[in-house]
């Protein structure tokens, strides 16, 4: 069995005259990993974090943190540390006294306090800061010091509150970088709470994607991407086009679809679909190419430019196919050094896929 | 954005004159009457009337001579203390309450904690009168003090509500998350960012409690505070002139020690504020 330090049995939480904030969770978080709980807004991946931490108690269920149910153990007893949202950092102390405030409770002498301090300081590389104030530092500074300071209680859990979402976007993607290679170092658990489906897949082990209260799906970012459960992951992380699909017959691994626009085409055979059955054939637009010329072979489609939208790296067209509401959207690599206009609009372009690409789900 | 400021000061200008002169209108109403406390309290008359009739301090020496006058102010300063301490320490447990927790019924309590600020002081002190009757407490300076920190308290904790409700709540909670106690979160976070709601609002109260006329004359015992004392003085007119020259030096007190408070409470609002944005 695999080393859990953190077991989360059917746990719910009803606010008081409210709606369920979680809806019978359970999720085991493996010791070392970097774990993430990603939804929208409201979707209960803050209530559960601040469950973990102790500053809300499940209404039912239980949380066991390494082996000890953790219902009725108060924060300030529990193995655990935060970053907060907000940094939370004192503001009536200096960064020194911010970091050392946990070990000043631990009765720790005062050499070896300096020494803890001093180290954190210099893991976050501000060393020499210890006399500002909280006011004096720049956003990415405070958010290094309510990450020193948690570290330096030697938690066997961190729990990260949307740590990054103050930070532009550049800083961002140093300390996604740096958040990383930290949590690598110090083989501590991070549970890591975003809404931020890019930060996710790029920092963690494995992730929960969770929705109302529920999680609808906890697997590796590869995974989640590539072989979402259903529409509402396939939808939430990355895009991804939805083709509403009937399945025509079903022979050995391959089945034949036919869905609006598309017409007829076979998809890998899922299990547990027959003949008549409604089904979601989903594909994502990098997965689609397009091109002037009529395909002699292969599934494809014939539809008409709508807009098409310049990155740089990659282009992303819409292509308006007849008998479908929704445009299909293709997302195509700049591979070559090409200065003109990619695709003439007033003519139709193909767009061709590999079925082994289409992601089927239930509906 | 840019023609904003300009427009802003056309208007101000095309009213300016108005606005000014019913602004300076409006301070002379309000602060010329309090003035002739301290002008009078320096004429060498017994009657408070023009023309002056030169200047003279022995009022202040009467004043000083007048021992239980000082009985009065000592009994007021006494009651003002207590007053103060006792409803800033409810104030503050009502706003960390109000503040910081959900409750059924919030809106009530805080509603039923506020309304003495509302209830016309006569009324108050009749009932807080009808009720020490009823329960055979003896008047004194206890009963006073008692019917001020009822009056108090809603001050104390308007001023610490809002001290509370404007530092981050995860304050509160980083503390107990790196190991500290309530209790210990309160004494290291809670009070030094209250700090100075707090001392706005002892101050506060001391001048409240210190001013108050109706409560004080309805529960008082054999010892008056000292605005009952002045009240009682009124009557002869050889005592006036001192009483002018105790409320000029009372007068300017309070005016200090509310500037005071209210200077500490800027300084910590300001400071937090740039804490907040940055």
């Amino acid at each position: 069995m695999a080393d859990y330090i953190i077991r989360i049995e059917n746990v719910t939480k009803q606010f008081a005259g409210g709606a369920k904030a979680v809806d019978g969770v359970s999720v085991n978080i493996e010791r070392g990993e970097f774990f993430s709980l990603l939804g929208p807004s409201g979707c209960g991946k803050t209530t559960l974090l601040r469950m973990i931490a102790g500053f809300e108690f499940p209404s039912e269920g239980e949380i066991f943190i390494d082996g000890q149910a953790s219902s009725l153990i108060p924060s300030y007893k529990r193995p655990t540390n935060m970053v907060f949202q907000s940094y939370a950092i004192f503001p009536h102390l200096n960064v020194f006294d911010n970091i050392a405030y946990g070990l000043r409770k631990e009765g720790l002498p005062g050499k070896e306090l300096n020494r803890r301090v001093e180290e954190s300081l210099a893991m976050i590389k501000l060393t020499g800061f210890g006399k500002r104030r909280g006011d004096q530092l720049s956003g990415g500074q405070r958010q290094r010091v309510a990450l020193a300071r948690a570290l330096v209680k030697r938690p066997k859990v961190l729990l990260l509150d949307e740590p990054l979402g103050a930070l532009d976007k550049k800083l961002r993607e140093e300390m996604q970088i740096e958040l990383r290679q930290l949590q690598k170092s110090v083989g501590i658990t991070f549970v890591f709470v975003t809404h931020d489906q890019e930060e996710a897949l790029s920092m963690s082990d494995r992730i929960a994607v969770m929705s109302k209260g529920d999680v609808l799906q906890i697997a590796g970012p590869k995974e989640l991407y590539e072989a979402p459960n259903c529409i509402e992951v396939a939808s939430f992380i990355g895009n991804i086009n939805l083709i509403n699909a009937t399945v025509k017959g079903v022979n050995g691994g391959e089945i034949a679809l036919e869905g609006p626009g598309f017409g007829s085409f076979g998809a890998p055979s899922i299990e547990g679909v027959k003949a008549g059955d409604k089904i979601v054939a989903a594909i994502r637009p990098e997965k689609l190419s397009l091109t002037a010329q009529k395909p002699t072979s292969g599934a494809f489609v014939e539809g008409m430019i709508k807009a098409s939208a310049y990155l740089g790296d990659r282009s992303h067209h819409q292509v308006f196919v007849k008998g479908r509401d929704e445009a299909v959207s293709v997302a195509a690599q700049n591979m070559e050094r090409e200065m003109s206009a990619d695709f003439d609009a007033s003519k139709p372009v193909y767009v061709t896929w590999d079925p082994k690409s289409l992601i089927l789900l239930k509906s | 954005m840019t023609t904003k400021p300009s427009r802003e000061a056309k208007r101000m200008g095309d009213a300016g004159g108005g606005l000014a002169l019913f602004a300076i209108a409006y301070l002379l109403f309000l602060y010329v009457p309090v003035l002739f406390l301290p002008l009078f309290s320096f004429n060498d008359s017994i009657f408070v009337s023009f023309p002056l009739q030169g200047f003279t301090t022995k009022w202040y020496e009467q004043m000083f001579a007048d021992e239980d006058m000082l009985k009065a102010l000592i009994a007021s300063l006494q009651v003002g203390g207590v007053v103060a301490i006792a409803s800033t320490i409810l104030g503050l447990l009502g706003a960390k309450a109000v503040t910081r927790y959900r409750m059924p019924g919030q809106g009530a309590v805080t509603g039923l904690i506020m309304l003495p600020l509302f209830i016309p002081e006569i009324i108050l002190g009749i009932s807080l009168l009808i009720l020490v009757n009823a329960l055979d407490i003896p008047l004194s300076l206890i009963t006073v003090a008692i019917g001020h920190i009822m009056l108090c308290t809603p001050f104390a904790m308007a001023v610490l509500t809002s001290r509370l409700d404007g530092f981050d709540r995860s304050l509160e909670e980083a503390s107990m998350d790196l190991g500290e106690t309530p209790w210990m979160t309160f004494w290291r976070v809670t009070f030094p960012l209250a700090a100075p709601g707090i001392v706005s609002s002892l101050l506060l109260a001391f001048i409240v409690s210190f001013d108050e006329f109706l409560l004080s004359f309805f529960l008082q015992g054999r010892q008056p505070t000292l605005p009952v004392y002045i009240w009682s003085q009124l009557r002869f007119p050889s005592k006036l002139p001192s009483v002018l020259s105790l409320g000029a030096i009372i007068l300017i007190t309070s005016c200090v020690l509310v500037f005071f408070a209210e200077w500490v409470r800027q300084l910590g609002t300001t400071g937090d504020r740039k804490v907040g944005v940055a």
